[in-house]
């Protein structure tokens, strides 16, 4: 097996687990060094994720990081997005909506990068509710 | 956040999941931090959330052949053993730089986004 393909898959493996899936690693290997189509890069890291999530879910599980009684909710109602998503994906031109969404990430993303922390929060690892 | 910005925020997870492959993570880590998640917390519910999804829009791109299965097999091995470390890693990481960690990847991901 490739160097550069172990290295990079345990890097996104690591990420993705730790919640950071959206840029992955894996896609920036796949477009940069492989230079596949976007929908197929995009494919690829979709399966990826999948047995990296359900075992990093189970780990969370065990490490009590995790309720499902909370999460149920709101992956129901992002289930049903995705419906209209995949409706919306022959109508829509995604590259003004990527731009929109984009957008909204940065602005979001700096806010929260210049915030002050909160006395509230900021005392304590945060490996558990207080 | 009340529960109709809420709904309509989940609601939105998985719409751009099915748009784009990916970003509803970062949508769902502030919902739950919202709830009163820690950093962490957020972080680990947010990938439970977009695992369903994630087999759904994989299933629907398999279907429509963006791409064979075969293509991303020889990723998995080490991904998983990567998706080992990363939740024992981050219970070491404190949530004050997780939180700028996560703040500096949605930014890198925005940035990706509007480069489309």
């Amino acid at each position: 097996m490739d160097l550069y393909v172990i290295i990079s898959s345990f890097i996104a493996g690591l990420l993705s687990s730790m919640g950071f899936g959206g840029g992955s690693v894996l896609i920036i290997y796949l477009v940069n060094f492989l230079d596949l189509p976007q929908k197929q890069t995009q494919g690829i890291n979709l399966l990826f994720f999948i047995p990296c999530a359900i075992i990093s879910v189970i780990s969370y599980k065990k490490q009590k990081m995790l309720d499902f009684r909370r999460t149920l909710p709101v992956t129901a109602f992002a289930v049903i997005g995705a419906v209209f998503g995949f409706i919306a994906l022959s109508y829509i031109p995604t590259h003004l909506l990527s731009s929109f969404f984009g957008g909204g990430l940065l602005i979001f993303g700096l806010t929260e990068l210049f915030r002050k922390s909160r006395v509230k929060g900021s005392r304590g690892s945060g490996n558990h509710r207080r | 956040m009340n529960k109709v910005i809420k709904i309509i925020l989940s609601t939105f997870i998985g719409f751009t999941n099915a748009l784009f492959g990916a970003g509803g993570g970062l949508i769902a880590v502030p919902i739950f931090k919202s709830e009163g998640l820690t950093q962490k917390e957020a972080q680990a519910s947010a990938i439970s959330v977009i695992l369903p999804l994630t087999i759904i829009t994989t299933a629907i791109y398999l279907y429509r052949g963006y791409f064979n299965i075969t293509d991303a097999l020889g990723y998995i091995p080490f991904g998983i053993v990567g998706s080992l470390v990363g939740p024992l890693l981050i219970k070491r990481i404190p949530d004050k730089i997780l939180r700028k960690i996560f703040a500096l990847f949605m930014i890198y991901s925005g940035i990706n986004m509007i480069m489309r």
